[in-house]
């Protein structure tokens, strides 16, 4: 987070993109969009963009680095070069691999991994345009994904990050915000059974604002979950039976 | 018991069905139980039956079960068996013993004589349980090389809708389309017919049963539909 | 690509019943209650050619940190800052689960971690820290080395970080003819120290709550959180780790939990320094 500071929030309580305080950015989700992968999914909020895509569960040699009683996860985010303002290398950063890793582990808490011992399960997450809310849309996407695939899941995972500037809690950031904002909080939720799977936090907040950050979050979460399920019915609901 | 969804409901992973102690639940991979309360864990379609909630799997792979026929590929080979792909998590094996009515010598044989990389074949699940891969046999009525026809794929858990209610679905399509149906419980389908168009009637027929498999009054549309395609490519009953 | 770890070290199952059923009860293995921290030993200055260095033990755990001062360019966005970074790497002895090679997730996670807590809080004032600004600022190399692991690295990294950022002491830079800087080891000053930071873990088994869990006590939790705590009591950073789930009631619990035991760290760390002065 940048030292300078800018005005992020105008007189009228309006963010620089227009937005109020509690206001998501417009969001497209679909589900089945690539055709090889057993499951796919594009989140789209504001201008981040970024695809998931799921394979498995399947078998992988060599054997030893599988479980006998659960499936293992494989899980990769990554950005791809253009992604970025300046050009970001192909090569894994210390923070890919960070996010690679908290996003598994929120996966691992979701899925089913029991049922299928001596498998992997693959998730790829693609982030290809970043426009902050990277790893909150690629956990959403992969969750989708997942159910594309038919993997049995507890529960879909909607995730939004809180960020605070000039002072103020605002919902969903954007790189802007994220830059210039004196905290950034992703988090991720199962909202059926309201358990956190992912939290983060980058910054600095009072428990008074922490609280009132985690209120933010899951209004914008439960919004969000409603925007998951109706992709996925989506698929199913537009096949009219052909009249003959 | 409160339900919480209606019969023929598309649901998705986390939606609450029902709540109650005494409901029953059939399957495994799709529902599961916190507490009192039951839960899709797959987007699928609910199926609601006085005191039974279940929950048919829309998308998915093939989960192996003893029993099952199914539709493989043949994809690797060892020094007395076969590795089979048979759309699933796990590859299955073939042992020689399962496929040849005669005892294997690897030494004076050659295993690519009865199944080569690549070959097709009707088989059935012997024996699969958590800690191995499933295995399969050829020997029995039905079983074995497939040489000729079509095979077609679908999505594994669509198949009980095309087989229907006791065959109905599936002996209707037999019938309109004059081919010889086997259908894999793994979602792969061998079609012999009488002609290719016939076949290529028949792969029309299972792919709209595929596409619409969570709407009513499906058997009467595909039949009607196998009769105008037919009629199309000039084919008369 | 993150993957489920598989080689992970065995406790045997009679030994988790028995630390589960005891922290059921409000008690740990080693006696301690759960809210309590292990014995915390920290030796600042552990390393004399070091720049600032701590020792730091934490039950069986220990950490040694070390910064090292340079002089190079300065990130193009922040053109009047110096630089610090923060590295992280847990020695193939340390644990017989280590394997050689470069920081793995965990360790590359750690270091994020710690940085995250001392940029966001500006416990270095960095701006403090230009030569000529735009061109040449002080680097400043922070590396954090496990050497024994028993469970909670990252509070035990922490402390030695801080600890050696407050005792660093860094050589004053001159600047010679054609913008060349030179540092003067002769004289030297501190760091322009604004903020002091602790993380403190908390991990969770079965709906309770412990902080500072050991190597075998890590085999059991479900998950944990790591609450990064201002010196004035504010959230610097928080990051949930591991494959399980926390309740938003869970969460605010741990927060609490965290802001009480900073205050024994902070003490520590306060007479660490104190005792090495």
């Amino acid at each position: 987070m940048k030292s300078e500071s800018i005005k992020l929030i105008d007189e009228k309580g309006l963010r620089i993109d227009g937005r109020k305080p509690d206001e998501l950015r417009p969001v497209i989700m679909e589900v089945g969009v690539l055709k090889n992968a057993d499951g796919s999914a594009y989140v789209q909020q504001g201008n981040t963009k970024v695809i998931a895509a799921v394979y498995g569960p399947r078998e992988i040699h060599p054997k030893h680095l599988t479980l006998p009683d659960r499936a293992i996860l494989r899980t990769r985010y990554h950005m791809v070069p253009y992604s970025t303002d300046e050009r970001k290398s192909p090569a894994p950063t210390r923070r890919e691999i960070e996010l690679s890793k908290v996003i598994r582990e929120a996966l691992e808490a979701v899925i089913f991994v029991e049922l299928y011992p001596r498998t992997t399960i693959d998730v790829f997450i693609e982030v290809i345009q970043a426009d902050a809310g990277t790893r909150t849309a690629g956990i959403m996407a992969a969750s989708l994904a997942l159910a594309d695939a038919g993997i049995p899941m507890r529960d879909l995972v909607a995730a939004v990050a809180v960020g605070k500037v000039n002072g103020q809690l605002v919902l969903d950031i954007n790189q802007l915000e994220d830059e210039y904002g004196e905290a950034d909080m992703p988090i991720a939720m199962m909202p059926s059974l309201g358990k956190i799977v992912l939290l983060q936090l980058n910054g600095v907040l009072t428990e008074e604002e922490f609280k009132k950050a985690l209120e933010l979050a899951k209004k914008g979460i439960m919004k969000l979950y409603e925007y998951e399920q109706q992709a996925l019915k989506k698929k199913y609901v537009e096949i009219k039976p052909e009249e003959v | 018991m409160p339900v919480h969804v209606q019969h023929r409901q598309i649901v998705v992973p986390g939606q609450l069905l029902a709540e109650g102690k005494d409901v029953e639940v059939k399957s495994q991979h799709t529902i599961y139980r916190v507490g009192d309360k039951l839960y899709s864990a797959v987007i699928g379609l609910a199926e609601v039956q006085n005191n039974r909630v279940n929950v048919i799997a829309l998308e998915g792979f093939y989960f192996p079960k003893v029993d099952d026929v199914v539709i493989g590929i043949i994809i690797d080979l060892g020094l007395t068996s076969w590795t089979v792909d048979i759309r699933a998590p796990y590859t299955a094996v073939l042992h020689a013993n399962d496929a040849l009515n005669k005892p294997f010598n690897p030494l004076k044989d050659d295993l690519r004589r009865y199944f080569d990389i690549g070959d097709l074949l009707v088989a059935k699940i012997s024996v699969f349980d958590r800690t191995r891969n499933p295995i399969l046999t050829v020997r029995g009525k039905g079983l074995g090389k497939i040489t000729k026809g079509k095979i077609v794929e679908i999505v594994p858990s669509r198949v009980p809708r095309l087989i229907g209610k006791k065959g109905s679905m599936i002996n209707m399509i037999k019938e309109e389309t004059k081919c010889q149906i086997t259908v894999g419980l793994n979602g792969r389908v061998w079609i012999v017919g009488s002609s290719p168009l016939h076949e290529e009637v028949a792969i029309l027929a299972i792919k709209k049963v595929e596409r619409e498999t969570h709407t009513t009054g499906l058997t009467d549309r595909v039949r009607a539909f196998i009769r105008e395609e037919l009629k199309m490519r000039g084919i008369t009953k | 690509m993150s993957i489920t770890p598989t080689n992970l070290r065995i406790v045997s199952t009679l030994k988790k019943h028995s630390m589960a059923s005891l922290i059921e009860k409000g008690l740990r293995i080693d006696g301690r209650r759960l809210d309590e921290f292990r014995e915390i030993t920290i030796i600042p200055n552990y390393i004399a050619k070091a720049e600032g260095s701590a020792y730091v033990k934490v039950g069986g755990t220990v950490v040694i940190a070390g910064l090292k001062v340079g002089v190079g360019s300065p990130f193009p966005d922040t053109p009047n800052d110096g630089v610090i970074t923060v590295n992280a790497e847990f020695v193939p002895f340390a644990s017989p689960t280590f394997e050689p090679g470069p920081p793995d997730e965990n360790a590359i996670e750690l270091a994020r971690v710690i940085d995250r807590s001392i940029r966001e809080l500006r416990v270095i004032d960095l701006s403090k820290l230009a030569i000529i600004p735009g061109e040449k600022v002080y680097i400043l190399w922070l590396d954090i080395y496990v050497f024994d692991h028993d469970g909670n690295l990252l509070d035990a990294s922490m402390l030695a970080a801080m600890t050696t950022l407050l005792v660093a002491k860094i050589p004053k830079a001159e600047v010679k003819e054609d913008k060349n800087v030179e540092l003067n080891k002769e004289d030297k000053a501190s760091l322009p120290i604004n903020n002091k930071v602790v993380t403190v873990t908390i991990g969770k088994v079965n709906n309770k709550l412990i902080v500072d869990p050991t190597v075998d006590e890590e085999q059991i939790l479900e998950c944990k959180l790591a609450v990064s705590i201002s010196e004035d009591g504010r959230i610097a950073g928080m990051q949930k780790m591991g494959t399980g789930i926390f309740t938003e009631e869970e969460i605010l619990e741990a927060i609490s939990l965290a802001k009480n035991a900073s205050k024994t760290l902070f003490s520590k760390i306060n007479e660490a320094i104190k005792k090495a002065q």
